[in-house]
């Protein structure tokens, strides 16, 4: 008689491969996964429930602690759903810094994946590479936002200030270095015997069993499936610039790799098409008095002014009564906002479609079958963000 | 233009579950018994003239002073027509509403949630267990009588040494 011996070994919570407290429950069959099961949830800090008690621009800053890695894409599809909530419309010049801000916001969040990534798998060289490039992305945001991880600097009806002086140029020098450094960090891995090795063929997931999964992002098009949000829905302007949606075939670890690198030169091509294209005119709606508050000027100047900060500050506003649904292509995947409004200064229900969340129900389906040494690549491929899944 | 379109495949072959349609900020929403779910979700999904294949999003909302107290909202996208629709339908407290994770797995971990966090049960799904929140927790905390702060807060914090339970 036969005896199955299957071993069950516990990863994480601390593991320095899961990118945070993600555990696993491997089930062994010798070096071969046969069953996997994620617990998540160590860092519930229950956002959506936070939201209900607070007003809409207060809720924003709950909105920098989902994807830390990339908060200004996060501050970005909250205010875009509720903007359309209130129906306003954002002026062009607030749209192409959105678009600006959110591509190198994504070319950050890329270059830390690729960097943890590689490091994961031994190839530790990529990490210094991409960390310093990262380093000027964070430089130039923090010029603008003044903050390095949580700007909330995205704002309900447009932007929280002008741009300074110095933001273009440091934006168009970073421009043109880019691609050269892309292509640094691509000798270092695409034709790497090794990198290859450990990456191709690992976790395949088809096309049709990404979309059975609900997976979106670099995930979904690495198995070849055209699905990006900016495409598929434009949102602030994406419609006027010229990027292409880089797709890959196998679905592999690999496949997910070059779609990011890929990804990550498309979107130096959209910043700088935005910096060069950026029009002039206000940075936040002029049309939403009760939305946008008054200009620092203006408050020292007049009391009316001084009255409406304070209102839109304390109290918030009231959108009309109803449900939306917007969402974006964040650096993971489709983030989305689902609000319903019961009328009051607060969301009623906010609910966050979190990628990450979503793409990690797949991970089990990559892994089953696996050698328990490709577990790591696998997560690493789809890219989590652990603030994001457990909210 | 498949938007309309889902409205009026539904009506025409769901004349009974089709509760209301409403459109907002270009938004689809439709209201489906919840006794017919299963038979509309695979209808939508796969009818060829609408082909929702990708759960997009499977969200609870709570109600309170509503009755049915709960809705639930599937939000759908189709990558062969490229648009969304949103499904709505609602469940009482206790009640429960039967699964789609075997129409989309998609809605296995997204159920999971809603149960984790409303406490609706749904039927046959393969491992409803909480997923957010400790296997011992009480309570639903995104219902609307759940207190923000947590039940116990301001209560002295209780010690339980694992051979005391």
């Amino acid at each position: 008689m036969v005896e199955s011996r299957y071993m069950t070994i516990n990863m994480g919570p601390q593991h320095p491969a899961t990118h945070g407290v993600l555990r696993l429950l491997l089930e062994l069959d010798g070096e071969i996964i046969v069953k996997a099961e994620p617990h998540i949830g160590y860092l519930h800090r229950g956002i959506e429930k936070l939201s209900e008690s607070m007003t809409y621009p207060q809720a924003l800053t709950l909105t920098d602690r989902l994807d830390y890695t990339s908060a200004l894409s996060n501050n970005l599809a909250y205010c875009l759903a509720v903007e359309k909530l209130l129906d306003i419309k954002i002026p062009k010049r607030a749209q192409y810094l959105r678009v600006l801000m959110a591509e190198l916001q994504r070319i950050a969040a890329h270059l830390l994946w690729v960097a943890t990534h590689a490091l994961d798998l031994g190839a530790m060289t990529l990490l210094f590479y991409a960390f310093r490039e990262r380093e000027t992305i964070l430089e130039i945001l923090e010029l603008a936002t003044g903050a390095r991880l949580t700007p909330s600097f995205i704002r309900i009806g447009g932007l929280a200030s002008d741009i300074p002086a110095t933001f273009l140029p440091r934006v168009k020098a970073f421009v043109e270095d880019f691609p050269r450094r892309v292509d640094d960090y691509e000798t270092l891995l695409t034709e790497n015997i090794i990198w290859k090795k450990r990456t191709t063929n690992i976790a395949p997931m088809s096309a049709e069993e990404c979309i059975q999964y609900g997976v979106t992002g670099p995930v979904l098009r690495a198995s070849g499936v055209c699905y990006d949000v900016r495409k598929a829905y434009p949102y602030s302007s994406y419609e006027d610039f010229d990027f292409e949606i880089p797709l890959g075939s196998h679905g592999d670890v690999y496949d997910r790799y070059l779609v990011r690198m890929k990804e990550m030169r498309q979107s130096n091509r959209i910043v700088k098409q935005a910096a060069e294209k950026l029009p002039d005119g206000p940075f936040a709606a002029v049309d939403a008095p009760l939305v946008v508050p008054p200009a620092k000027e203006e408050v020292g100047r007049d009391i009316a002014a001084l009255i409406r900060h304070f209102k839109i500050m304390q109290e918030g506003f009231r959108p009309p009564c109803g449900e939306v649904y917007a969402s974006i292509e964040s650096s993971k995947g489709e983030l989305g906002f689902y609000l319903i409004s019961d009328g009051t200064n607060k969301p009623f229900r906010m609910r966050i479609r979190p990628p990450s969340f979503i793409n990690l129900a797949a991970l089990p389906k990559m892994i089953e079958g696996q050698m328990v040494a490709d577990v790591v690549a696998a997560i690493g491929s789809i890219d989590i963000v652990l603030g994001e899944i457990d909210r | 233009m498949a938007k309309c379109m889902a409205g009026d495949l539904l009506k025409e072959t769901f004349p009974e579950a089709v509760r209301d349609i409403e459109e907002f900020r270009r938004e689809t929403s439709i209201t489906i018994d919840a006794g017919k779910i299963r038979e509309v979700m695979t209808f939508l999904k796969e009818n060829e003239k609408l082909c929702y294949d990708l759960l997009l999003d499977l969200a609870g909302v709570d109600f309170d002073d509503r009755s049915p107290r709960f809705m639930i909202a599937y939000l759908l996208h189709s990558t062969k027509f490229n648009n969304k629709l949103r499904i709505k339908t609602t469940v009482a407290e206790g009640a429960s509403l039967d699964t789609v994770s075997d129409i989309w797995i998609a809605a296995d971990w997204m159920e999971r949630e809603v149960y984790d966090l409303f406490g609706i049960i749904f039927n046959n799904h393969p491992y409803l267990r909480r997923i957010l929140l400790p296997e011992d927790f009480v309570g639903h905390p995104l219902r609307k009588d759940f207190p923000v702060k947590g039940p116990d807060f301001g209560q002295p914090l209780q010690v339980c040494l694992e051979e005391e339970r």
